[in-house]
């Protein structure tokens, strides 16, 4: 006869919603190291799109991303013809908010060679850029579907084939559109500026023949470090592996948010513990003079152990399974990215499984403690 | 037949049990010296004023306390001497040979009627389906087998102590001790339970010890102690 299995049945509803109480805690919990991952991950996103191996930018800055980068274009033609670089394309960030559908839609705009590296990784739909001008490529998230037309400074952008998961550090989605018009949208002036500098002998264009990085996707057997050192040769350049700029988005540029996440999630787990330690004691203690009339009709030690550590078991992987549940099903509605990694979810569960078990060796601690004689007498 | 018991070893027989809380000016002594013999058949009380000793008492023949001096034996078995345990696994000495019966029958809230019986079989070694097999018959023999299915709120304060008396009845113990056993009861019901206690140790030759402050079953039973600051008086 399983006393803790006859426990739970007998009193199913509260049982439950206890375990639905703990599975919204664990849920949040889960959300947490979900959004925490997500943060990273997106962190990571636009850096790895491109798919290569070196960043060149300005000299003594980390950018794009971390700090400002501004190069020549023609950066792009010195880099390709460095021993050992395969393919090297320019490439523009900036992030714009432009009106769609009477709201304010915020987009991270890249700026890159349609025939070089630096464009979208993988087109979900539609078809990537063919022509110089006003085409563009946007993300999902951003809501834009194929063909809406979208203001962009001064041009208006067709959209013809959209990504999938590509957004900033910041969460902003992504579009991409051709270089030449993304220098335009960053470096060209509003007109009544552009008549002023034109008046005082300038251009009216700031800067056309800028880009803020060129990137290079290096032969197989080159070396990065070694491509690096010879583009620091030019003084006014500095280049960063693939590798380090990895290390600077979640180490510089996330890292704080990071941290300030991961450490709500510890408090969040920590927190999640203490519930359950308490739901736990208290199941075992509410459950006193059962114990004590079971000690005193003689049965053993295991039963009443089994009885309490099966019944914290149950509470604890039932309202996992629900937290777990809740939050795969919910994190695509979520504003920002959140990534359920089977590891972490693997690591909460074991986790679980632990703060149960030292939580029914509390109870279990009072039960064996508990006289039988407490079962004599009202 | 009272020739035949005469002869036969007294199902409980204490010697000199005393039991004292505390040292020095704190000490308190509960059980002084008490010595008593409790005959199979016997359905016997233990009445007392509160603090008296009759729950201390209950507890030491029940093995869940120790005494501080004294020698015990239960069915035949010594299992104390010189105030201390001679008998390993008090507990199942309990399971095997003990039944208890409690004041607010103190049944498994979430076992019905059977199980709570059964569930005591079990704990003995018995298998699923022979535990609720006996179960059933103790149910009926103790007249609330159309009760099998029902949960312990589920019964009035009669019936729950009927099963009661059978989970204590289910390992065929042949000592019951019963702490205030119907206390919760009124007098019809009371008097039904008492005379079941008696036709139990009757008829499975069994020894009964209550506590009871119960004035209304006073006739149910063979012998009365009164206990007083400790000291045992028939």
């Amino acid at each position: 006869m399983n006393l803790a299995y006859r426990d739970i049945r007998h009193g199913l509803g509260r049982f439950l919603l206890t375990c639905v109480g703990l599975g919204l805690l664990l849920g949040v919990v889960l959300a947490m190291i979900g959004i925490y991952r997500g943060l990273v991950v997106e962190a990571l996103t636009i850096a790895r799109a491109p798919a290569v191996d070196l960043w060149v930018v300005e000299a003594n800055t980390r950018g794009p991303f971390a700090e400002a980068s501004r190069i020549p274009a023609d950066t792009r033609e010195a880099i390709a013809r460095i021993a050992g670089v395969v393919a090297a394309g320019s490439i523009t960030y900036q992030t714009v908010e432009a009106e769609y559908q009477d709201r304010k839609l915020r987009l991270y705009v890249i700026g890159y060679e349609p025939t070089r590296p630096g464009g979208p990784p993988e087109i979900e739909e539609g078809h990537a850029i063919a022509r110089s001008h006003f085409e563009m490529v946007a993300d999902r998230s951003s809501g834009l579907v194929l063909k809406d037309r979208v203001r962009l400074g001064r041009d208006t952008f067709t959209v013809i084939g959209s990504t999938r998961q590509q957004v900033s550090s910041g969460g902003d989605p992504v579009v991409y559109i051709t270089l030449q018009d993304a220098q335009k949208l960053q470096f060209d002036l509003a007109p009544p500026a552009a008549r002023i500098q034109m008046a005082r002998g300038g251009t009216g264009s700031s800067g056309r023949d800028t880009v803020n990085a060129v990137v290079a996707r290096l032969h197989p057997n080159a070396s990065p470090d070694a491509v690096a050192e010879t583009v620091q040769r030019w003084k006014h350049l500095a280049a960063v592996t693939q590798e380090e700029q990895e290390l600077i988005l979640t180490r510089s540029l996330v890292d704080r948010a990071r941290r300030q996440i991961g450490l709500f999630t510890s408090l969040l787990l920590a927190v999640s513990a203490v519930i359950i330690a308490l739901i736990i004691y208290t199941m075992t203690m509410e459950k006193l003079k059962q114990i004590a009339t079971l000690k005193l009709i003689g049965a053993p030690d295991r039963t009443i152990i089994g009885m309490i550590v099966q019944q914290a078991l149950a509470l604890g992987l039932i309202g996992f399974a629900i937290g777990a549940t809740l939050i795969a099903s919910i994190k695509d509605y979520f504003p920002r990215r959140v990534v359920l990694e089977p590891d972490n979810v693997l690591a909460l569960g074991v986790i679980v499984v632990v703060v149960c078990l030292l939580a029914s060796a509390l109870g279990v601690r009072a039960a064996l403690r508990i006289d039988p004689a407490t079962a004599l007498g009202g | 037949m009272p020739d035949e018991k005469a002869t036969q070893p007294p199902l409980v027989r204490l010697r000199n049990l005393s039991k004292h809380f505390g040292e020095g000016e704190t000490r308190v002594d509960a059980l002084r010296d008490v010595s008593l013999d409790v005959q199979a058949g016997e359905v016997i009380a233990l009445l007392g004023p509160s603090g008296s000793g009759k729950t201390t008492l209950l507890n030491i023949i029940g093995c869940i306390l120790d005494p501080s001096s004294g020698t015990m034996e239960l069915d035949g078995e010594l299992v104390l001497r010189d105030g201390r345990w001679v008998r390993p696994n008090l507990r199942r000495l309990r399971l095997d040979k003990i039944g208890f019966i409690f004041q607010f029958h103190n049944l498994m809230p979430f076992l019905d009627a059977t199980d709570n019986v059964a569930l005591v079989l079990q704990l003995a070694g018995a298998d699923s389906r022979e535990a609720r097999l006996r179960a059933l018959e103790l149910l009926d023999y103790l007249e609330v087998g159309n009760r099998r299915r029902s949960m312990p709120a589920q019964l009035s304060g009669g019936e729950a102590q009927r099963v009661a008396i059978a989970r204590a009845l289910a390992n065929q113990p042949r000592i019951i001790l019963a702490d205030e056993p119907t206390a919760a009861l009124d007098s019809k019901r009371a008097g039904i339970v008492m005379d079941l206690l008696r036709k139990v140790a009757v008829e499975r030759d069994a020894a009964i010890i209550a506590v009871t402050h119960d004035e209304k079953i006073f006739d149910r039973f063979d012998k009365i102690f009164n206990l007083r600051d400790g000291r045992l008086d028939v």
